[in-house]
């Protein structure tokens, strides 16, 4: 699979939201109005201005001394992404898929399409709606600085290397290597996204110890009825011009 | 740090205590990270659970204020388990010296204690010498008056039962950090201490560093890659700051700032150029008064003559015994002892400890002028809270100043590095660089003195060269050789014949007889008729261990790693094969070297090995830690106003009664203050909760540079009060909901974040808790953002460097 990919290790991921910051610099995102609602998460989730998202979540480690868990949250570039697939009927083109980077990117015709939908489609809880407009944004894994032969922001920003992004491949191979290297320390550790997704993490503990959403799976099985029929019914009207072409052929 | 931030990675074990570097020095985790990629361990001791020690592989806890006890029981680990690397403490540092009769120790008290003068008479803590007076020595470490007998008795009193019970860290955490760190010891092995205010900021700040100091000696872990003792510095320029004496009590390049006593240049150069009669021992500072002359003739060029002292009469001095420290400063000013004030690139208003008492301080001056970049809660005071501006006499001038990218010049960095940064805008409007500020109000000082034909002692401000401005602004470049130093005359210094004009090459060049001028002589060879040493910027790496030594300077003479002469064996091999600082590569001949040959880093003096490779001691050499008289590093540091080891005290505000290890509760000697605003509470009901300030990674400092700025605030909106589940839930305290933290000395409105990471402690058998506030914010800016914790830190001061004591104090918390 070509195209690019992030890979975020979580263990090293000191939570400095060097990243977080970035992303506004560089995206020109106003800062939301915040209080401390007693966690260092903040904002409280991600919306229309806010694309990137440093998640904290804290437990009673099994040695009885507290665990803290910090999740980078951003959209992960599905290969295929559910929310393109629910847009098409309703809203054509307005999700693209870069074909350099394989970057999932909201345009503005993604208007004509209900905003709930677009969200209800996400199985990671990403894509958030302008208050009053109708548009729609996300991460755009910074295409134009990746057109240029930059990193993405947040990749650039980041001290510790928690942070990457690279060719699909060698951001799975470096995973891959990462999780060899974990395990000594966290034999719980897994990876994320390898099948499916352009943003690989490696998470040292359960999945949920991070996030409710941290780790989904987007594959047919799991996917949500409403999705499943919308695929179905794309399949039948792709089969039905099919029909039509040979018809016109045979005629 | 005596080693710089790339080394960290060389460490086998970083030890992160007393600061919090994860979230106030981010970067450093790129090397912490490296260090644990390849093998070694982390160790995080803090009071509360922080986003460092949630990267660690060892976490434990202590009650703020207990940091010597916690490694006063290290030390005797180490040495009850033979865990000292014992080449290196014999021959390296003074623990085989013999300590003279007056030194003893009881109850908590050195000798030399005066009771009246709350001050120790340093002069008790001296060594024996032999007839030529040179200090005795056994290097079998068992003379039971040896340094190394002492310390063993000193510390064997931090058993961990003991320990245990005032720190509040269970005793097999103790024995597992005991027993991580000190595997450092081994030859080849390397640990590294990363601290900062966590430990500095205490009425026992300068002893919680020497415990470590002593640590890090008895494991053989200064000089060599991965090792040193590391100060993680709180702004990006600190470092440089302190070279350059922006502390009242030295001069550039850490001499000495003269006293009343010392009427004249000799009499001044003769009390601080220290003596040896050990023909081994480099003495460095012996070089003293070729450092101190070449600063005057950089003050007052052609106007400073060897009849007038050089203008050594020209400058301030100390009145005898009196301390002129922040602290002290803001007490007089709070007394009405002074009436002008600059408060330059600071915010005494929300940094101070004991704001309430700055702040009414400000109200009593006539004028104050405030540089800065934003308003903040110091130039604004007279509209503060609680302030009537009517009754409020002191007129306020701001000053707007440029940021650090709007100007060039040099920052030097936490590991001693000058790096050269170029200008990347402007200012905006009429902020001029500190640097244009100082030049036009020195001169404009000049022509007033001048012109004034009744002006008192005009001599100090008419004198001074000032030249450092080229077409009106003020010139970087022209400052930055200056402080290097110029030869005067055409002259030959070690055979090498210079021209006036020339740049010193280095501080070896150095003269005290007005030839040569350096505005600090550590720096001196960093702008030299080479270039500008600290605009270099090759990313070459020759030594391996990640010197860089041609990126950027670093004093002194470019050296990275400082001791490093201390990083070899006696016949000058690596203690680390793997990672060598330097090494010892002359000829060698019938078994001895007949050339001298050191590769590697700059070596700490380039004299030859201490033996040949045949085992025989060579003559023509020196001890490694060249700064000390005697060539060895101070396990037992008599310099101290506190004592020559360290000892746990109570913090000036302290949840106990009494502790375990002497009558004596506090440190005898401590600072403290005497106004109806110094009160302090010490196991008090009224205040029983130990509490701690910090900072976070979104902001710096008051904030006066990020509260402006929405992205950061968007992060930490608010003050915020930590504490544990135990607390809040004994107080019907909810997560996010306001309250009340108030101390003896004031109160703030905080948002409380009720959390896992902060826990009681049993200290004593008795339930104590902690909490821990940010000092980021100011009513100034935003209106909802909460106000500066240090409304509630006490004015008590560590008696060597007069720091406050920020990180250990009591309050009492409420629902708001």
């Amino acid at each position: 699979m070509s195209g690019k990919a992030f890979f975020i290790d979580t263990t090293v991921c000191t939570a400095c939201r060097g990243c977080q910051i970035a992303c506004k610099q560089w995206n020109q995102l106003p800062a939301t109005k915040t209080y401390n609602w007693g966690s260092m998460q903040n904002p409280k989730d991600l919306s229309f201005d806010t694309y990137k998202l440093v998640r904290f979540q804290e437990h009673m480690g099994s040695n009885n001394k507290p665990v803290w868990y910090f999740f980078p949250d951003q959209c992960r570039h599905c290969v295929e992404p559910p929310c393109k697939e629910a847009s098409e009927d309703d809203a054509p083109g307005g999700i693209i898929i870069d074909s350099q980077t394989g970057a999932v990117l909201y345009t503005d015709k993604l208007k004509k399409m209900k905003a709930a939908d677009v969200i209800e489609s996400c199985p990671f809880n990403i894509p958030k709606a302008q208050k009053g407009t109708g548009y729609m944004s996300k991460c755009n894994m910074c295409v134009d600085r990746v057109h240029n032969g930059l990193l993405p922001a947040c990749v650039k920003t980041c001290p510790t290397g928690a942070m990457n992004f690279g060719d699909r491949d060698k951001m799975a191979a470096l995973a891959k290597k990462g999780l060899a290297a974990a395990k000594s320390r966290f034999p719980k550790a897994t990876l994320t996204g390898l099948e499916d997704l352009r943003v690989f993490y490696l998470l040292a503990a359960e999945p949920k110890k991070y996030y409710t959403y941290a780790k989904v799976d987007v594959l047919p099985g799991v996917m949500d009825r409403k999705m499943a029929m919308k695929k179905i019914g794309r399949s039948l009207k792709d089969l039905s011009k099919e029909w039509q072409i040979i018809n016109k052929l045979a005629s | 740090m005596t080693n710089h931030w790339i080394d960290i990675r060389n460490s086998d074990c970083i030890l992160i205590m007393g600061s919090n570097a994860a979230e106030n020095h981010p970067i450093s985790f790129k090397w912490v990270t490296e260090a644990m990629k390849r093998g070694g361990k982390l160790i995080s001791v803090d009071p509360r659970f922080t986003r460092t020690s949630s990267k660690a592989d060892f976490y434990t806890a202590l009650r703020s204020g207990t940091d010597i006890a916690f490694l006063g029981g290290m030390i005797k680990y180490i040495l009850d388990n033979d865990k000292y690397f014992k080449e290196y403490v014999a021959e390296y540092t003074n623990a085989a010296f013999i300590v003279a009769d007056d030194y003893d120790f009881n109850d908590g008290l050195f000798s030399g204690f005066d009771a009246e003068k709350r001050k120790y008479d340093k002069s008790k803590w001296g060594f024996v010498k032999d007839a030529n007076g040179v200090s005795k020595r056994d290097r079998t470490l068992q003379d039971p008056r040896s340094v190394f007998q002492l310390i063993k008795k000193h510390y064997s009193r931090y058993d961990l039962d003991t320990v245990s019970a005032i720190t509040g860290t269970p005793k097999e955490d103790l024995a597992k950090v005991y027993e991580m760190y000190s595997a450092t010891g081994l030859q080849g092995k390397a640990g590294t201490i990363m601290y900062a205010m966590g430990w500095t900021q205490h009425t026992v700040g300068v002893q919680n560093i020497r415990t470590m100091a002593i640590i890090q000696l008895l494991l053989g872990n200064m000089g060599v890659a991965g090792g040193g003792v590391n100060a993680l510095r709180g702004e990006s320029n600190v470092q440089g700051s302190t070279d350059h004496c922006i502390l009242f009590h030295i001069w550039p390049g850490y001499l000495k700032t003269p006293k009343a006593s010392q009427p004249s240049l000799a009499a001044y150069n003769k009390k601080y150029t220290p003596k040896t009669n050990d023909p081994l021992s480099a003495n460095w500072w012996g070089n003293y008064p070729k450092y101190s002359v070449s600063l005057l003739k950089s003050f007052f060029g052609d106007k400073g003559t060897k009849a007038n002292d050089f203008g050594y009469n020209w400058l301030p001095k100390l009145e005898d015994g009196k301390s002129y420290s922040w602290l002290d400063l803001f007490d007089a000013m709070y007394r009405g002892e002074f009436t002008g004030f600059f408060a330059w690139g600071q915010n005494p208003a929300g940094s101070g400890a004991n704001a309430n008492k700055t702040r009414d301080g400000l109200a009593k001056l006539d004028w104050m002028v405030n540089v800065n970049m934003f308003d903040n809660e110091t130039g604004s005071f007279w509209k503060g809270p609680g302030m009537d501006p009517k009754k409020i006499k002191t007129e306020v001038f701001f000053l707007p100043c440029a940021n650090s990218m709007e100007k060039e010049g040099s920052i030097t960095n936490s590991g001693r590095w000058m790096q050269w940064r170029y200008k990347a805008a402007n200012p905006p409007a009429q902020a001029w660089p500190d640097g244009q500020i100082l030049m036009k109000l020195g001169k404009t000082l000049k022509y007033l003195y001048k012109k004034d034909k009744n002006a008192v002692f005009p001599e100090p401000i008419v004198n001074l060269k000032w030249d450092y401005s080229t077409h009106g602004e003020f010139d970087p470049h022209k400052m930055a050789k200056e402080i290097n130093g110029y030869f005067l005359k055409d002259i030959t210094v070690k055979g090498k014949k210079f021209k006036k004009g020339d740049l010193v090459p280095s501080f070896a060049y150095l003269k005290a007889d007005g030839s040569t001028s350096s505005g600090n002589w550590l720096y001196c060879n960093s702008y030299t008729n080479k270039g500008n040493m600290a605009a270099r910027r090759s990313t070459v790496d020759k030594s391996g261990i990640g010197l860089y030594s041609n990126w950027s300077w670093c004093w002194p003479v470019n050296r990275r790693i400082i001791y490093n002469r201390a990083s070899v064996d006696k016949q000058g091999n690596p203690w680390d094969k793997k990672h060598p600082v330097i090494q010892f590569k002359g000829k060698v001949e019938n078994g001895k070297y007949v050339s001298k040959k050191w590769v590697g880093d700059v070596p700490d003096g380039g004299w030859y090995p201490m033996q040949n490779p045949d085992g025989t001691d060579r003559k023509d050499t020196k001890y490694p830690f060249i700064m000390k008289p005697e060539g060895h590093a101070h396990v037992f540091g008599p310099g101290r106003a506190d004592g020559p080891f360290s000892e746990h005290y109570e913090p000036i505000e302290c949840p106990v009664k009494e502790q375990p290890f002497s009558g004596q509760l506090t440190n005898p000697v401590a600072v403290t203050y005497s106004t109806n605003m110094d009160v302090y509470k010490s196991d008090d009901p009224k205040y029983p909760i130990v509490a701690s300030t910090y900072r976070v990674c979104e902001h710096w400092q008051t904030g006066v540079m990020t509260r402006w700025q929405p992205w950061l605030l968007e992060t930490e909106p608010q003050l915020f009060v930590e504490m544990s589940t135990q607390l809040a839930g004994s107080k019907g305290i909810k997560n996010g909901e306001m309250v009340v933290v108030e101390s003896a000395r004031g109160k703030v409105k905080a948002v409380a974040v009720v959390t896992i990471r902060f826990r009681p402690f049993d200290i004593q058998g008795k339930t104590v808790h902690q909490v821990g506030l940010p000092w980021h914010y100011g009513w100034v800016y935003p209106k909802d953002g909460g106000d500066s914790a240090n409304l509630l830190t006490p004015s008590a001061g560590d008696p060597n460097t007069r720091i406050p004591e920020t990180k250990a104090f009591m309050v009492n918390i409420r629902k708001a």
